[in-house]
């Protein structure tokens, strides 16, 4: 059947061709052929799915988009570090605690490089992580459920911006820190800068069953900026690259004061060498405070716990693990090739792109040829490390990501294009420009050995697009291209959510098979959960009042509450009992100061709500749940202060 | 006659597959519902072809005032039906292990195969009329009432065989492995009549 529908869709296109030619030989080339073959390539038909997830961060939304490709079609936004009404995420009483640090409460975040997680060297698809680049933090997002699962604070971090790459087998979700600050804080004059401020690369290691995290070890650098970094995969496993800038540890008007050097360092992290070091008590204990945030998919309640030390471990401690390879000119993007040989420096301000080679490296630490050091570190020779010169590319070289057929691809964000060039002969093959001012791009299995091909889409940095004008401020977008072929070829525009400046993206299969549809209600540990009308009641402790609350197509249970007096802090804990997919029950309340909840099947959530008037407040089913839905709703009577209105509740029959 | 005897053995412990497989499967599909809900009928009780399934069509018939779905214990038939299928594998067994030592005559056969196709037939019979009570005993208070175009109230009777819409839903009601297992059974029975037939003629001939 698919066959003929493909050989009849074949000769609709010849068809069209010959067509369009008679009609208009010379039209818009655009148009007509060209054009309908692009579409077929992006179409996927109603009921069919996409082949790929892409998962882009939400940038200064804070959140993790996730879509599909190739249609560059929206499934859904997971809140992260932002609060999100839409779910009551960070609203809820089970969900504050994720956005918990040790600077309070914070709503919002700014997300920037989601890196799903690897063994052997492939994408394995069980989590992806993001990191949080204002107030240092690092996500994990558990692609079983699609939600955040997990949160940790980076303590001796600022702009956590190198972060949060992980390597071949998910040892390590790495976070390295693009501000270099006082370790530890403390109040000292700014201009004293140089010398004393440092930058902490973060080794946060992921248990290999539960995928939780645990800083092991911060390495204390030099005060530099710590810009971009990736994992040495295959024979580079066990080091970690890092970009920097601001090697002239200028503390203002780095636009200027910071581009001064010729060059600034690519930092390789023998991290194998550390993590032993450490494991062999390594390393100084050193007294911090940071917030660990644990969400538990059987309590549906996170937990924030404050931790009190971390380990720090000082380059010098650690002869032979930290080496300077010399790039020019404040270089981005630091990203590394599928075999692990070639570690391309993006240099920004630099009209070539820099590649070493990990080989070189190795040999010119083996030989001890050194050009000097800086704060004890030694520094390779420029050229005992290189592998090759990109020449002439293109303007201000951001980010490179690789096919696995032995091709680059990288991002100009000055002259708005990607450009493919060849690994080995460093030749230019193509160019295709973006609209406009590419930042990142990505491959499906990009940071990985085995790149996935077919895709790549490049993320626009400049939010002018080519869509139905929407006033002075817009979402960004997105350009999607085949890479299947010799020249890359663009198939689509497609708008994205705040500022994603990474994505990770990957087939679809391995993911698609273990999304969940519930939450099993037998296995609900929330103590609040009611798990049956019989287990609804209403109870006053003091001032406070917890409703047990189910819900079910199409009502509440109870559904009439009284004895609620002004001033009270009510606690509505929703449960659902559905156990059927899409069945989610929503809760609101006439006048709450927080957002409503959103409860899926099996699930609690509860929503505090502290009434300031006497009244008759209605609540009810914000999700259309059934043909019964408008039904869904409850009273709640508040009384004043003072009054003796006992505590009652019912369903189905008058008050009593 | 040790042939037909061997596989009137086999043919009557085909039936055994009945309590690990389902007798039959009721599947409704719906707009809402692209992966359909389903329940497979066993001999001892129905269960939901994915975990939720029963309770989630339980949770919709609610509307239209359909009672729930029958647990084991709710049925006679769900305790009766196993000892009867038990009953006629030895039963089967033992005719045909009496035709192996040339105890009985293949007529015996052909007597289990009508006493189990006459237990059949009274088995869909009772099948039916649950059915039937099922679709159009309906709660009086159910939220959603639908009446046939002569003003009677629609019923909701899933087909006993076949496909039929009912209002939203996609109804396919059909044996499942252990009904067909038993029908092989039971036409294994009569290949056996058949053979030892053949095989007396032959003899009778000789």
């Amino acid at each position: 059947m698919k066959n003929i529908l493909k050989s009849t869709l074949a000769i609709l296109g010849v068809l069209v061709t010959f067509s369009s030619c008679n009609n208009s030989s010379n039209s818009n080339k655009k148009s007509g052929a060209l054009a309908s073959n692009v579409a077929e390539k992006v179409y996927v038909a109603p009921g069919e799915h996409d082949s790929h997830y892409a998962f882009l961060s939400g940038g200064y939304s804070g959140n993790l988009t996730v879509y599909g490709l190739p249609s560059g079609r929206m499934f859904k936004e997971i809140p992260v570090f932002s609060q999100f009404p839409t779910s009551g995420y960070g609203y809820s009483e089970e969900t504050k605690p994720m956005l918990n640090t040790s600077h309070g409460f914070v709503p919002w975040g700014d997300s920037h490089h989601p890196d799903i997680s690897q063994t052997n060297g492939e994408i394995d698809g069980r989590f992806i992580f993001i990191n949080e680049n204002n107030t240092p933090r690092i996500a994990k997002i558990d692609l079983t459920t699609f939600e955040t699962t997990e949160i940790i604070e980076v303590p001796n971090s600022a702009g956590n911006h190198s972060s949060s790459f992980v390597t071949e087998n998910t040892e390590y979700v790495v976070a390295g820190t693009r501000f270099s600050v006082p370790i530890p804080q403390r109040d000292m004059p700014i201009s004293e800068y140089k010398g004393n401020f440092q930058g902490a690369l973060s080794f946060i290691s992921v248990a290999p069953e539960t995928g939780n995290m645990d800083i092991k070890f911060q390495v204390l650098m030099p005060g530099f900026n710590y810009d971009l970094s990736h994992p040495g995969r295959g024979k580079s496993h066990g080091w970690f690259f890092f970009t920097t800038y601001n090697t002239e540890e200028a503390s203002t008007l780095l636009e200027v004061n910071a581009s001064q050097n010729d060059k600034d360092f690519i930092a390789a992290i023998n991290w194998k060498k550390i993590e032993e070091y450490v494991n062999n008590g390594g390393g100084t204990m050193m007294p911090a405070n940071y917030a660990h945030n644990v969400y538990d998919e059987h309590t549906h309640t996170a937990t924030s716990t404050m931790k009190k030390e971390v380990r720090v471990v000082n380059p010098s401690e650690v002869p032979g693990a930290v080496y300077f390879l010399p790039t020019p000119k404040s270089p981005h993007g630091c990203d590394v090739d599928p075999s692990g040989e070639y570690i391309v420096g993006n240099g920004k301000l630099s009209a070539n792109l820099t590649v070493h080679s990990f080989t070189k490296m190795l040999a010119a630490i083996e030989n001890k040829k050194f050009a000097g050091e800086a704060y004890g570190i030694p520094i390779l020779n420029f050229e005992d490390v290189l592998a090759g010169v990109v020449e002439q590319p293109g303007l201000g070289p951001l980010h490179t990501e690789f096919d696995g057929q032995g091709n680059a691809y990288t991002t100009f964000f000055i002259s708005s294009e990607v450009v493919k060039w060849k690994l080995g002969t460093w030749e230019v093959l193509d160019r295709k420009p973006t609209f406009y001012s590419v930042g990142h791009l990505t491959i499906p299995g990009g940071n990985s050995r085995k790149p996935q091909g077919k895709y790549m889409f490049a993320m626009n940095k400049i939010t002018k697009d080519r869509y139905l004008p929407t006033g002075p401020e817009m979402e960004h977008s997105a350009q999607l291209y085949d890479i299947s072929g010799d020249k890359m070829e663009l198939l689509l525009d497609f708008p994205t959510h705040g500022e994603p400046h990474y994505a990770a993206a990957m087939r679809a299969d391995l993911i698609k098979e273990r999304s969940k549809k519930i939450y099993r209600l037998e296995d609900n540990k929330h103590p609040y959960a009611a798990k049956s009308d019989d287990d609804t009641k209403v109870v006053r402790k003091g001032k406070e009042v917890h409703i047990y609350m189910t819900t079910i197509r199409s009502h509440f249970s109870p559904d009439n509450i009284e004895g609620v007096k002004v001033g009270d802090k009510v606690y509505f804990h929703v449960t659902n009992l559905e156990q059927d997919f899409d069945v989610p029950h929503g809760f609101a309340v006439l006048g709450q100061n927080t957002s409503e909840l959103l409860v899926m099947p099996g699930q609690t959530k509860s929503s505090v709500w502290i009434p300031t008037k006497v009244g008759v407040w209605p609540f009810y089913c914000t999700d259309f749940c059934s043909a019964l839905h408008q039904e869904m709703q409850g009273y709640i009577r508040v009384s004043a202060a003072d009054s003796s209105t006992p505590i009652k509740w019912s369903l189905g029959e008058d008050i009593e | 006659m040790k042939k037909a005897s061997i596989i009137m053995i086999i043919g009557s412990m085909l039936l055994l597959g009945l309590f690990k497989f389902p007798l039959w499967n009721i599947m409704l599909g719906a707009p809402q519902y692209p992966e359909p809900l389903g329940m497979n009928i066993y001999v001892d009780g129905i269960k939901g072809v994915q975990e939720f399934d029963l309770q989630n069509i339980d949770g919709l018939n609610h509307y239209i005032g359909m009672k729930t779905i029958p647990k084991p214990g709710e049925m006679w038939e769900f305790s009766l039906f196993p000892k009867v299928i038990l009953g006629m594998v030895l039963l089967g067994v033992i005719i045909g292990l009496l035709g192996y030592v040339n105890k009985v005559s293949y007529k015996f056969f052909i007597g289990w195969f009508l006493f189990m196709s006459i237990l059949g037939v009274l088995g869909m019979y009772d099948f039916n009329n649950w059915l039937m009570d099922y679709g159009s005993n309906l709660d009086p208070h159910a939220i959603i009432k639908v009446t046939n175009p002569d003003g009677t109230p629609m019923s909701y009777k899933p087909p006993l065989f076949g496909y039929q819409k009912l209002l939203n839903f996609d109804v396919t009601s059909l044996p499942h492995i252990g009904g067909y297992l038993m029908f092989v059974g039971m036409s294994l029975t009569l290949v056996a009549f058949w053979l030892g037939r053949k095989e007396s003629l032959k003899k009778a001939t000789e």
